[in-house]
């Protein structure tokens, strides 16, 4: 257990370094709570990907929390601002388990993913495919995608690399007809999560939402209540524009939870905050690297923890 | 989504007229929000804080303080610093005098390197009737290849790809050997694009370029990254040496603002922008629309651009001629309204116009529910009808609202609305063209 902990807290560790090495920076100097000291954790945010809104609001509520609590120290302002943004990241969530089984009689959930081009929405759609094996449960693949040239080829490599059926038409077919079956093929060989794959697009191409709005019908008319989930999966590496793409995709389709890919490395992650902040739908997965291990569950708590900087290790008591 | 910058800064300078005097707190308080703006639009944060140091030099020493109206006047020199910024004449792609030019393409994965590739082999013959062949070097990403030679099937231009080689370097000379005896003017090389920057890929890249001596190299890079853009373009930049950038899905409503800030921090210049998945979406850059894209002023030329994809010359003359005359049928609306609804949403091409977009309330939404119902009614109609709907009588309206499951003053409504309008372009389309901009700056 704790190795998994660690392994969760490791894995969000590299992908905050800007912005909790600013933040540590800003206050581990000693010093008294002034403008300046505000200043600096604003272009620390701002440099974070944390956008303006977000940033404004973020040292609005921390100037009141000073007001109100009388707080003096770095220390009990570093505090302070790692609730505020706990408080952020839990907007919008609730315990349910995005990959578990439906409330349907069968149990069978249906996943389905969208998002913009180049997001690495197979990749993650891999990962999860992956995570629901290991959990001993039976995933099966519809390759909506029939837009993309090589869409569904790519898909295939990895649908054989995991051993997992995929159901998949020609190039060109009509990508609502690809999820019926998809969830039918799901029936029948009763497995336990059906994954809709969708062709990336961006979120101005109206005629393109409309399609993903149908698609989404054709999956309640394949089974009650489908899909149970949509992830929709952001770029973390891409600055205040997700908040535009959340704010379209979930127009088109109730987006129920967020997939942040390539949350490594040179990303920063700031941007998470300024979608909690700004529309209150759960982050449910991060990408931190390119083996399937490296979707990670996302944990509000360890993740404000991670943006601050350290804590202690094991807390006591 | 974006509120617009000229809306807040001049709420910013509203209170102040009459008063007739700006003090040195109000030219602050419009930098707040022109920083506010960048940063919205992702330019990196010390670029905008650099940027507005710069405008607000500018602008003290300019006539803004006096002039009716500041807002429009910041906004001006916040735009000619921009455009000065980006670089302010396009630049070019490299055009050797020896065959073939060689362009190796590189960037992060996902940033649409491979959709480029394609698209510049396409610009390349059709807007300059020069010949390409393109090189498949990504031998890492499951079916990169197959994508590259399927775009290149689609639009007809030869992809020299070894399935299953794995010497990235081996195939791109081999590529230039097959560009040299075909004689292609270009030889595009797409390569393998990485979640970041790895030794590993930058080394493979290193040897292509120093056994290829590419005559440009191109950086591909995703129009809506953020903050670490610059970091992106740095690290290519120190490593390879990057010779012009393309910003791609900037069809969406990414605002680009990491073009500002690579250019201004690194000096490369931006070459293209790309601005959708098929192969002719591939524009020249313009230092200036993109300013104002950045600012959220609105693009015009771009709006006039995308019609005339939809509108050809002629169509577009009778069609005015019509205007002119009134006699613009309900059949012609039918026809203009379908090719204005497959440029894109309605409500992102009316916030494109400059002047207009300002005078619409923020939450501004046209309803294309209503539109498909406007469609509905006329497709329900007869030609007699559509061309000269006065000859719509109360049993005609009846039929047509059945056929369009709408209501008969539904009908009578959209005749009524469409009579006004016709009354009005015709108007408009007599007018000289001083006359329309006086009417567009009330």
């Amino acid at each position: 257990m704790k190795s998994l902990f660690k392994k969760i807290k490791d894995g969000f560790k590299k992908t905050q370094s800007v912005v909790s090495e600013g933040i540590q920076q800003v206050l581990t100097r000693g010093g008294k709570i002034d403008e300046d000291l505000y200043e600096e954790l604003e272009a620390v945010l701002l440099r974070g990907d944390v956008g303006p809104a977000t940033t404004y609001y973020l040292l609005d509520e921390l100037r009141a929390r000073v007001k109100k609590d009388k707080l003096e120290s770095p220390v009990e302002l570093r505090d302070a601002m790692r609730e505020i943004m706990e408080s952020i990241l839990r907007q919008g969530r609730d315990e349910s388990d995005p990959l578990g089984p439906s409330g349907h009689a069968s149990g069978r959930r249906v996943v389905m993913l969208v998002g913009v081009n180049g997001v690495g929405k197979t990749t993650t759609l891999a990962k999860l495919v992956k995570r629901v094996q290991d959990d001993g449960r039976t995933p099966i693949i519809a390759a909506s995608d029939t837009f993309r040239a090589a869409a569904s080829e790519q898909l295939e490599v990895w649908a054989d690399r995991l051993g997992v059926h995929l159901v998949k038409s020609e190039r060109g077919a009509d990508p609502g007809a690809v999820a019926f079956d998809g969830i039918k093929a799901g029936e029948a060989r009763n497995a336990d999560v059906v994954f809709i794959d969708t062709a990336g697009r961006l979120q101005t191409q109206s005629n393109l939402m409309e399609e993903l709005s149908k698609i989404h019908r054709v999956c309640g008319k394949a089974m009650d209540d489908a899909p149970h989930e949509v992830l929709l999966v952001l770029d973390a590496t891409i600055g205040q524009n997700a908040i535009s793409q959340a704010k379209v995709f979930s127009e088109a389709v109730p987006v129920s939870g967020i997939v942040l890919a390539k949350l490594d490395g040179t990303s920063k992650g700031g941007v998470i905050l300024a979608i909690s902040h700004e529309l209150k739908i759960p982050v449910r997965f991060v990408g931190v690297g390119e083996k399937a291990e490296d979707l990670l569950e996302f944990d509000p708590k360890l993740f404000a923890d991670g943006l601050i900087g350290e804590i202690a290790e094991a807390p006591a008591g | 989504m974006f509120e617009q910058l000229s809306d807040k800064l001049n709420g910013v300078f509203k209170n102040l007229r009459g008063h007739g005097t700006l003090t040195e707190d109000n030219i602050k308080e419009s930098m707040r929000e022109v920083r506010r703006a960048l940063l919205e639009a992702d330019v990196n944060f010390q670029v905008a804080k650099d940027f507005v140091k710069k405008v607000q030099e500018r602008a003290v020493g300019t006539e803004v303080l006096k002039s009716l109206n500041p807002g429009e006047q910041v906004i001006k020199v916040v735009h000619d610093v921009m455009v000065e910024t980006l670089g302010s004449v396009a630049s070019e792609l490299a055009d050797s005098k020896k065959k073939p030019t060689r362009i190796l393409i590189v960037g992060l994965q996902g940033s649409g390197k491979t959709t480029f590739t394609a698209k510049l082999g396409f610009h390349l013959r059709k807007r300059r009737k020069k010949t390409a062949l393109l090189a498949a070097c990504d031998v890492y990403r499951p079916a990169a290849m197959d994508q590259l030679g399927s775009l290149g099937k689609q639009i007809d231009i030869p992809v020299h790809i070894e399935k299953g080689e794995t010497d990235a370097v081996g195939i791109a000379k081999r590529a230039l050997e097959v560009a040299e005896t075909k004689g292609h003017d270009y030889l595009l090389i797409d390569t393998a694009g990485r979640l970041h920057i790895d030794e590993e890929l930058m080394d493979e890249l290193a040897r292509i370029k120093s056994e290829l001596k590419p005559h440009q190299i191109v950086l591909v890079l995703d129009g809506m990254t953020g903050q670490d853009a610059i970091s992106v373009a740095e690290s290519f930049h120190e490593k390879l040496g990057v010779d012009g950038l393309v910003l791609t899905k900037m069809d969406g409503d990414a605002r680009g603002g990491a073009a500002l800030s690579i250019r201004s921090v690194t000096g490369i210049p931006i070459l293209f922008i790309g601005t959708g998945e098929t192969p002719n979406m591939l524009d020249v850059f313009h230092p200036d629309r993109l300013a104002q894209r950045i600012l959220g002023m609105g693009d015009v030329v771009s709006l006039v651009e995308k019609a005339q994809e939809e509108v050809s010359e002629e169509e577009a003359m009778q069609l005015e001629e019509r205007m002119r005359k009134e006699t613009f049928s309900l059949e012609d609306f039918a026809g203009q309204l379908k090719k204005i609804r497959k440029m894109g949403p309605l409500t992102e091409l009316v916030k494109m116009i400059p002047g207009l977009s300002k005078q619409l309330p923020s939450d501004f939404q046209i309803d294309e529910k209503q539109l498909t119902r406007v469609e509905a009614i006329i497709q329900s109609m007869t030609p007699l009808e559509r061309n000269r709907p006065d000859v719509i009588d109360s049993s005609r309206r009846r039929r047509i609202a059945k056929g369009s499951g709408t209501s008969g003053s539904d009908v009578k409504k959209l005749i009524k609305d469409f009579l006004a309008m016709r009354k009005m372009m015709g108007q408009m389309s007599r007018m000289s063209p001083k006359d329309m901009m006086k009417m567009a700056r009330r």
